[in-house]
């Protein structure tokens, strides 16, 4: 079993009463914008961040098509990788995050505010490709990652622009307008992160931070063969919590927002809810980290004229 | 009104400095060297800490396992040098071909301007041999450079081992973002810049080299090693370059970093650091340290191979294995493991050390004084000169316009002959070294060195001034026109200097401000020019070097001492002649000079 391929699993026939449940969030679709926004081989713990939460999400059925990965720099062949190819998330190397099929949208320069921002509001100019375009709807859950350096009210990107909390909330009111989405995750993994989700106003939006305002988000271990941290607390533990889900889990946001305490974390998570309409104890985490599969139930016994031969 | 703009206020504080200068002179002086003491004092110096955040916190394991199989080849190399007579070349090559490198040699000769006394060499001819281990998936843009002396003798053996040993390993790595050169050079400084100059294209010194076969792209960072033991107790960070240059600060909190986590004994100028400085003595111990670095850095010569790198722009260091009395030793595997994680480091570095201070002083190693404490002791020396001449107002003017040319010329006259004793101090010595050994049973360097001694005194007794001569009108108040000017003149000089070479700056101020500030035609001459020869720039020279020994604590007796004097004296200029140091030239065509024209005033009338 491929630890990266997404694993099928056939649901089990659920009883009529539960499938109510299937179609209570009123999304159609699942898609994920995950950003590392720096550079530089010591920054190495961004690019491993984001590769788990990819790794994760893919894992949770959410197609590379579905995924916008945008990746500021390249640790897998950078010259000072001992073990080119491989991003490791553990220590010991126990979770290569790089795998063999990992398909990066946006990387090294291309990473820039300017981009960012296109992508979320859908203005690209018309050559751009498939790939690299946010084509969701109005029915679309999207989860939006971010991690890198950033401050009070700002996040930095490439080591040379910023893109401002401020900057952030109006692009999200412009994918409101546009019914760009139907609920929103937005987590981010930096130094005083609560910061940039303080001005959002448009509805739906949740938001997760690792840090509050005034703390420092920490790294979590160094590796003493590649001589860099290889993640940070906060994402090392959440993907701890999320290799135990899997596309049938019923945990829900309140689970999620109890992931690494100040005991682990050291800086305090916060999250955002007030600007989401259900309860988040009603949204489970593969409303936004998995892929829906439409399942139709029928009562009624269909009968076969012919046997159907099964092509794997 | 403002202190400045209202003019009652203004007369009143300029009456006070004319009324108060000598009792304010005398205040600044002493509050400078207090300053400069006070440096040494532990809570006024900060703790050293790593600027630059590429090289972040120590934490790669270093797995460098082959110490013993380094001083094995350390040992082969001495044979090899023995039976060569010098750098094994075909040895080194062979060696260097076989753990994988590209091995490049480069050949040099120099001829001395006069034989060496101390190192006993006139014609030096030498090769350097130097193998590249090329980054296996980076552009070749960029180099670090690890080098060991080929020293005569039995010295600088087991650094080579190293070097080699390190080499092998490293070679097996996949991770060098960077070229690493091994340099294996002889002659030790010569065959340094002789690399050097090859490597960068330039000839400043005027020596000979072939060119380079083979480069790496632009050094970012160097060490030289020099081990002469199997087993070390400490090891010994030597920083001060050529013309007083210091490496980035942190090159040194990357050894001391390195250091504390290996565990490895770490000195710097010998001295260990001690944590009492609350104490007298340890107080003491700082200062010395410290006082030992300024030594050292106003010499303006290269302590180690590391120093001829600083003026590319190559931040370097030498470290220097230590094999004292003490129980704990460190062997050849821990050095190479410290080495690995040095050059780990520098590895990550995305652009040169540029984070952390360029000038700075260091009392310990793990405790620095940057440029901008340490300045204020300078410039309270510098403000006396500029009281001394801030109470002339008008002086030059109402000179010119009273006494016209024959004033005019009569301060010229002590400028242009003190420049021109100057001249000869520079140019004479090495010229006139075949004449004074053919007249006098004086070996050649004896010769240079007593000649620059005969001139400086010679200098002293020249009749500078001509206004005696001339119309004999009214220049009996030229010598204050002549003291403005030369009070100028060496506060620019001393300022410029302190801007390059703090240490060179301080060390001359100093001596030479008492003498600017106070020396007219009308203070008692005997005494006078006896305290003025005493802080002329020689007997500094003199005094620095018995204070030299006192610190080192290997004290000389009188006669010791002035034969080291003379070999100071020599080296100095063969500094000039074979690497550009400034001092030299400095002392004999600019401070020289000046002191002169104070000297001429003492004896105006």
């Amino acid at each position: 079993m491929s630890l990266t391929g997404s694993t099928r699993r056939f649901s089990p026939l659920v009883p009529q009463e539960n499938a109510g449940q299937f179609f209570s969030s009123g999304h159609t679709n699942n898609w994920a914008v995950l950003v590392c926004t720096s550079r530089f081989w010591f920054n190495y713990r961004h690019v491993a961040n984001t590769l788990s939460v990819y790794r994760s999400v893919k894992r949770l059925g959410i197609p590379d098509s579905h995924i916008v990965l945008m990746l500021a720099d390249d640790m897998a062949c950078n010259h000072r990788n001992p073990k080119p190819a491989t991003v490791f998330s553990h220590k010991n190397m126990e979770l290569n995050v790089y795998g063999d099929d990992v398909e990066v949208d946006y990387r090294g320069y291309e990473v820039t505010v300017e981009n960012f921002l296109r992508v979320l509001t859908g203005r690209l100019p018309p050559s751009t490709p498939r790939s690299k375009r946010l084509l969701s709807d109005d029915r679309s859950n999207i989860l939006i990652y971010l991690t890198g350096h950033g401050g009070n009210g700002f996040l930095k990107f490439q080591d040379s622009e910023e893109i401002s909390n401020v900057e952030l909330a109006d692009a999200f009111e412009q994918m409101w307008q546009k019914r760009r989405y139907n609920e929103l995750l937005f987590i981010i993994d930096t130094c005083q992160g609560a910061s940039m989700y303080e001005r959002f106003y448009s509805p739906n939006l949740m938001a997760l931070a690792s840090s509050q305002v005034g703390e420092d988000s920490l790294s979590h271990q160094p590796d003493l063969a590649i001589g860099v941290h290889l993640m940070d607390r906060y994402t090392f533990y959440l993907l701890e919590f999320l290799e135990d889900i899997h596309p049938s889990s019923k945990a829900n946001m309140n689970d999620l927002f109890k992931v690494c305490p100040k005991s682990q974390c050291v800086s305090t998570p916060g999250h955002r809810t007030d600007l989401f309409l259900r309860d988040p104890g009603s949204a489970l985490i593969t409303d936004f980290f998995g892929s829906v599969r439409k399942v139709e139930i029928t009562m009624e016994t269909i009968n076969l004229t012919e046997p159907i031969h099964s092509f794997r | 009104m403002g202190l400045l703009s209202d003019p009652n206020r203004r007369r009143a504080l300029i009456s006070l400095l004319t009324r108060l200068n000598a009792p304010i002179c005398v205040v600044c002086y002493m509050a400078g060297v207090a300053w400069f003491m006070g440096l040494a004092f532990e809570p006024f110096t900060l703790r050293t800490y790593m600027s630059e955040n590429a090289m972040g916190s120590t934490m790669v394991e270093e797995r460098f396992p082959a110490g013993e199989r380094a001083l094995g080849t350390g040992r082969e190399f001495s044979a090899h040098k023995k039976k060569a007579g010098g750098m094994p070349v075909d040895w080194l090559v062979k060696t260097m071909q076989s753990r994988g490198l590209e091995v490049f040699t480069q050949r040099f000769s120099r001829r001395l301007p006069f034989p060496d006394e101390d190192k006993e060499r006139y014609m030096v001819k030498g090769t350097n041999v130097y193998g590249i281990l090329r980054a296996p998936r980076a552009p070749r843009t960029e180099a670090l450079v690890l080098s060991a002396p080929c020293s005569p003798g039995d010295d600088n053996n087991q650094a080579v081992g190293v070097l080699l040993g390190l080499a092998q390993y490293f070679r097996n790595q996949v991770f060098w973002a960077k070229d690493i050169i091994f340099l294996v050079n002889e002659h030790d400084l010569i065959g340094m810049q002789a690399w050097l100059e090859g490597y960068h294209h330039t000839n400043t010194t005027g020596m000979d080299w072939s060119p380079l076969q083979g480069r790496g792209g632009s050094i970012q960072a160097a060490l030289s090693l020099e081990l002469s033991s199997d087993v070390v107790t400490s090891l010994d960070l030597v920083l001060e370059g050529l013309n007083g240059q210091l490496p980035n600060l942190d090159l040194a909190n990357l050894f001391y970093a390195f250091c504390q986590k290996i565990g490895v004994l770490c000195t710097t100028q010998g001295k260990l650091q001690r944590n009492d400085w609350d104490s007298v003595s340890g107080y003491s111990h700082a200062v010395q340290t410290m006082m030992l670095m300024v030594m050292k850095q106003a010499s303006g010569r290269p302590w180690g191979d590391h120093g001829l790198f600083l003026r590319y722009h190559i931040e370097a260091a030498t470290i220097k294995g230590i094999n004292s009395f003490r129980q704990y030793k460190t062997d050849a595997t821990t050095i190479g493991r410290l080495l690995e994680g040095m050059y780990r480091k520098l590895n990550n570095l995305l652009e040169r050390l540029h984070q952390s201070y360029f000038f700075y002083l260091m009392p310990s190693l793990s405790h620095f004084v940057s440029i901008g404490y340490y300045m204020p002791a300078f410039g309270l020396l510098a403000l006396i000169l500029l009281l001394r001449v801030s109470f002339q107002p008008r002086l030059l003017t109402t000179y010119l316009l009273t006494d016209g040319v024959p004033g005019v010329l009569s301060v010229l006259t002590p400028l242009v002959i003190s420049h021109l004793t100057g001249v000869a101090l520079y140019t004479l010595p090495i010229h006139f070294q075949e004449i004074a050994v053919e007249h006098f049973p004086v070996s050649e360097t004896e010769a240079v060195v007593l000649t620059a001694i005969a001139v400086y005194t010679a200098g002293l007794a020249l009749p500078h001034n001509t206004h005696r001569l001339l119309t004999g009108r009214g220049t009996e108040n030229g010598w204050k026109v002549l003291k403005l000017v030369a009070v100028l003149y060496l506060a620019v000089l001393l300022g410029c200097t302190a801007l390059i070479n703090f240490s060179l700056g301080f060390i001359l101020a100093l001596t030479l401000v008492p003498v600017a500030a106070f020396v007219t035609p009308d203070v008692p001459k005997a005494l006078s020019a006896f305290i003025m020869v005493i802080l002329s720039p020689a007997c500094t020279l003199l005094f620095s070097v018995f204070l030299f020994q006192e610190l080192q604590e290997m004290p000389v007796s009188f006669l010791d001492g002035w034969m080291l004097y003379l070999s100071v004296i020599s080296q100095g200029i063969l500094d000039h002649a074979l690497y550009g140091s400034l001092v030299y030239p400095l002392v004999a065509l600019l401070v020289y000079p000046c002191w002169l024209l104070f000297w001429n005033i003492l004896f105006w009338k």
